[in-house]
């Protein structure tokens, strides 16, 4: 593999772990607040339908992103609501809106732009272009350096630089502010906060909130910066991924940044290699596929270390009367 | 208003669920009207293309068949307090055992092959639950992550064994060798010419056996009593003698292998073949079924025949009302789910305390004292 292939690759990493990335964070505050969501694959299948058919109709990209991120964060508020002030349960709650993102999207979709679900595919302006930072192409000729912020570096999505940004700003929230540290122990002992004069319900909300926001971003980078418009069932599932990482990061920002790295790059190992060899024994490009998941499984069971979620994690919290 | 009292039994398993139910058809016909077609038609359309004639009664209960095993395995695992989300993947890896058998005894009988590849199926269903049961009871990994986990497993998996294991050298399509007629699942239309073309088959009766089964296992037995015991609260099981991660393992075991059952209706039923994605979601519509069946085999069979019904008239409805697309069932499915699981607490604080308004106070006191009573 020449140098050229790796950085390729590397550079397909980069874009198919931005989404997960930007999951894995919008989880990482609901999850650390107390509430297991496993709806974010129906957050963001929403997020991506939403901006995909206002970037058509408008034919503005950021008409599009604001669209994504509304129905998101409503569709959030929605489960919030279920889970939070209804003290329902959690799973059955993510469970039901994964099924009514891939519900409503198909229905809408076929319903409103006929064609089978997806959205029309967008222009120019209803899309995300590149962004080419400075000097890039004056640097292109150093050796080692030139290339790697170039190609791999540079020439990126807008939503692609904020999902790594966020990374640093969810573990200043989390570990240097005054909400994140109150998140973080409503999340392990609600009780507690709310005998501090601290509203759980309050501080449960604002997670969601965020959550919401953040699932909007992965969505929208789907249908208006990845791809151009919407497809049927977009997500294919990333959210689960998301999810995983999350767990597997053990519900943390930094870590989360690596594993969606590492899952990024299966992904883009897999569209590359159709099978791949190792030691004379064939590996199937399922196999790949399956690595995320198998490594959670692993994880989750504790035999490479040990993922513990948030204490009071699925538990509603009701106060005492 | 000061103690809460429980709302009375026909209130909560015929009540509470027929409310939560024409909550998720108003959001659904209001959705119908924000695209501009009519609800009441397409209500019609569905009641039509579900009972209206042999075809579609066939197709209902085809749906069916597959939406009792599904909501039995998440009923079962729901009675032990264990969330199985992953009936579709159980019942996906399943349909490997359904056609190694199959495959096998084709040239033999169906009376051979079917009970054969029910075991094999169960076996192979269960397998995959059991894993994420061993993992939650003795290692401590949260079931509902690992079944979501091992969905996706299953996916990747069955990919790999029908294209590369499967998949006869002379056949282009991803799937299996096509299973010979004598080892086919007899059709219900080969003695009732009334079903028509559809493909509803014996598999139904296992389906109700399946329901009769659950039911004494749950309510009968000493492994069902524990079940339940462990369901309500597991540290007064474990101080009871109970081995919670033995009950644990078995139960999820069960589950997995009634998910599994799918695949007898699918494989030698349906198909006559292993194909992608055979399962379509039935694991999930599962989940709707066993919440809105409150987790009782009666309660499922009306439920699978609810969504059975949703289905096929979904099917009939696409054609008839070309605005309609057969999405808008997964959309009444969410809501079913999201209503009846996750937004129970919308009606049932009201309808405590409807039921208290309207009834004596030393009435409800008596019907408190004596309900406490029994129940202990």
């Amino acid at each position: 593999m020449d140098i050229a292939t790796i950085l390729s690759i590397l550079d397909a990493t980069i874009r198919l772990s931005t989404p997960l990335l930007l999951a894995c964070l919008a989880g990482l505050y609901s999850e650390r607040a107390g509430i297991f969501d496993i709806g974010l694959e129906g957050k963001m299948l929403a997020a991506a339908f939403a901006a995909g058919a206002v970037a058509a109709v408008t034919g503005s990209a950021w008409m599009g992103l604001l669209a994504g991120m509304a129905v998101s964060l409503g569709t959030a508020l929605l489960q919030g609501v279920a889970a939070i002030t209804l003290k329902g349960n959690q799973l059955i709650a993510g469970v039901a809106i994964n099924m009514l993102a891939a519900g409503m999207t198909t229905f809408l979709g076929q319903t409103w732009f006929g064609q089978g679900g997806r959205t029309p595919p967008l222009n120019e302006g209803g899309r995300f272009s590149v962004i080419t930072l400075p000097f890039a192409s004056e640097l292109s000729g150093v050796p080692i350096i030139g290339p790697i912020y170039a190609d791999l570096i540079s020439g990126h999505y807008l939503l692609v630089y904020i999902g790594f940004i966020m990374v640093a700003v969810t573990a200043y929230v989390l570990y240097r502010t005054r909400f994140g540290l109150r998140l973080r122990a409503v999340g392990e002992n609600p009780k507690a906060v709310d005998t501090a004069g601290i509203s759980v319900v309050a501080l449960r909300y604002q997670a969601v909130i965020i959550t919401g926001l953040l699932c909007g971003l992965a969505g929208a980078y789907f249908s208006i910066a990845q791809g151009s418009g919407f497809g049927n069932n977009m997500t294919a599932g990333k959210g689960y991924i998301a999810l995983a990482a999350l767990i597997f990061a053990k519900w943390k920002p930094v870590p989360a940044m690596f594993t969606c790295l590492l899952f990024g790059f299966l992904d883009a190992l897999q569209i590359r290699l159709q099978s791949a060899r190792l030691g004379g024994i064939e590996i199937p490009v399922q196999a790949i596929q399956a690595l995320p998941y198998v490594l959670t499984v692993i994880l989750l069971a504790g035999f490479i270390g040990k993922a513990v979620g948030p204490k009071a994690g699925g538990v509603p919290y009701t106060k005492e009367r | 208003m000061s103690a809460r009292r429980p709302i009375p039994r026909w209130a909560d398993i015929a009540l509470l669920p027929a409310i939560n139910l024409i909550l998720a058809f108003l959001v659904s016909g209001l959705v119908v009207l924000l695209v501009g077609e009519n609800p009441f038609h397409a209500i019609q359309v569905i009641i039509y293309g579900a009972f209206g004639y042999g075809d579609g009664f066939g197709y209902t209960l085809y749906y069916a068949t597959n939406f009792i095993f599904t909501g039995l395995a998440v009923a079962v695992a729901a009675h032990a307090g264990l969330f199985n989300i992953g009936g579709d993947g159980q019942a996906y890896v399943a349909g490997l055992g359904a056609i190694v058998v199959a495959l096998a005894l084709d040239q033999t009988h169906w009376l051979l092959a079917m009970p054969l590849a029910i075991i094999a199926a169960g076996a192979v269903g269960g397998f995959w639950a059991f894993i994420p049961g061993y993992l939650q009871a003795k290692r401590g990994s949260h079931v509902v992550i690992t079944t979501i986990m091992f969905n996706f497993i299953a996916a990747a998996l069955m990919v790999y064994m029908v294209n590369r294991v499967l998949k006869p050298a002379t056949t282009m399509a991803p799937e299996s060798a096509t299973i010979a007629v004598p080892g086919r699942v007899p059709q219900l239309r080969q003695f009732f010419s009334f079903f028509g073309y559809s493909p509803v088959n014996l598999s139904i009766v296992i389906a109700i056996a399946a329901l009769i089964g659950v039911y004494f296992l749950v309510w009968r037995t000493k492994f069902g009593y524990a079940m339940r015991v462990l369901g309500a609260n597991p540290t007064a099981s474990r101080y009871a003698g109970i081995s919670n991660s033995k009950m644990i393992m078995i139960t999820m075991t069960i589950s997995g292998a009634l998910a599994g059952m799918v695949a007898i209706n699918e494989v030698m039923g349906v198909q006559n073949r292993l194909v992608l994605d055979f399962v379509a979601g039935a694991g999930f519509v599962g989940i709707a079924v066993a919440l809105m069946g409150r987790n009782h085999p009666i309660g499922i069979l009306l439920a699978s025949l609810l969504f059975g019904a949703l289905y096929q008239g979904g099917q009939e409805l696409q054609f008839v009302i070309p605005g309609i697309t057969r999405e808008m069932i997964v959309v009444i499915q969410a809501l079913v789910i999201l209503f009846t699981g996750a937004m129970e607490g919308l009606f049932r604080p009201t309808l405590e305390r409807a039921f208290m308004l309207y009834t004596p106070e030393h009435k409800t006191e008596a019907v408190a004292v004596s309900t406490a009573k029994t129940e202990s």
